[in-house]
């Protein structure tokens, strides 16, 4: 009897480290990005195009930067969201166009609602890889001080916003 | 008919070898061959992060693409490799190396299969000693007693 009883713990071991390695979304890099200043950049509107922003424009505010395109299957999934959170007021949502037709971007805004206070044209992907962007969409959460706090990659859900974004966001306005 | 099944095989003939010839004219690596094979020896060390078990080199997502262009930019720019690596680490971490760095948090994932040896001899170790002194005390006192009587010399019952 006694000699199965090291066997049968090792396997269950390696059972329950399988079944959470198989529960675990490997495509939930963690960000090097996090706690350090966000990149610099200034890049032409989306709408008015012969304006720019910069993400020095936001000094002083807490703010959410959220990277989206027209050709992406989740963003339509992470809209509704979007839409939310900008109607509720608590944070400004700005948007980061990846790798998108202009004439797509605008479409897509016109027809699904535009949450965003101003969105930024990537059309190289150029900022996308200085924000280590690789799936959109994916979402920063910016200090005062230019610090990114947060990152999500994927689509925002309403939980997340919920239970993580907005606490965050509550917590960085009171600093 | 054979003549004409013929033409049509000479005609396939002539359209391959003109697809060859254009495709070997596509290859943008004919720019600057040693630049690109730095390119692409670096981009095999490096991970996708789209499709995260394919390295840099192989994978022809969009992304994979913009960033072979910027090791290429970077190089053309004089960078050394490490620079060069060192700037995509500093955007998508540890990850997108095939070699991780050895540190703090990655000391399990170099030297746990090690460990797994050690313990594998460690437990072999114990089994085999634990075996050979087992085999060295089975000395029943009758056994002994019988050994006492042929060293002296009497018959064994």
């Amino acid at each position: 009897m006694n000699r199965f009883v090291i066997p049968v713990a090792v396997f269950v071991v390696l059972v329950v480290l399988l079944g959470v390695g198989l529960r675990l979304d490997p495509r939930e890099v963690p960000s090097p990005l996090i706690g350090k200043p966000a990149p610099h950049f200034e890049l032409p509107r989306l709408h008015e195009t012969d304006k720019t922003f910069s993400e020095r424009d936001m000094l002083g505010k807490v703010w959410v930067l959220n990277v989206w395109a027209s050709w992406c299957v989740s963003c339509r999934e992470e809209h509704p969201v979007l839409l939310d959170l900008a109607a509720s007021g608590a944070v400004p949502v700005y948007g980061l166009n990846y790798k998108d037709q202009r004439a797509d971007g605008l479409a897509w805004l016109k027809g699904m609602g535009d949450p965003y206070k101003i969105s930024i044209f990537d059309f190289d992907g150029r900022v996308g890889i200085d924000y280590g962007v690789y799936g959109v969409p994916e979402t920063y959460l910016i200090d005062k001080k230019g610090v990114i706090r947060y990152k999500r990659i994927g689509p925002l859900t309403p939980e997340i916003v919920k239970n993580t974004l907005l606490p965050l966001v509550r917590e960085l306005e009171r600093a | 008919m054979p003549r004409i099944a013929a033409l049509v095989l000479a005609a396939l003939v002539a359209a391959l070898l003109v697809a060859q010839a254009a495709a070997k004219e596509a290859a943008p690596a004919a720019a600057d061959p040693v630049l690109e094979k730095r390119v692409m020896e670096l981009a095999e060390e490096l991970r996708c992060l789209v499709c995260q078990n394919q390295t840099l080199a192989e994978s022809n997502a969009p992304l994979a693409e913009d960033l072979r262009n910027q090791l290429r930019e970077r190089m053309r720019e004089g960078k050394s490799d490490k620079e060069v690596v060192d700037f995509l680490v500093e955007r998508y971490g540890d990850f997108v190396l095939y070699r991780p760095p050895l540190k703090a948090t990655t000391v399990l994932l170099w030297f746990g299969p090690l460990l797994l040896l050690a313990v594998g001899f460690a437990v072999l170790f114990r089994r085999v000693r634990r075996k050979r002194a087992a085999v060295s005390t089975e000395v029943s006192d009758a056994d002994r007693r019988r050994a006492a009587e042929l060293l002296a010399g009497s018959e064994p019952r």
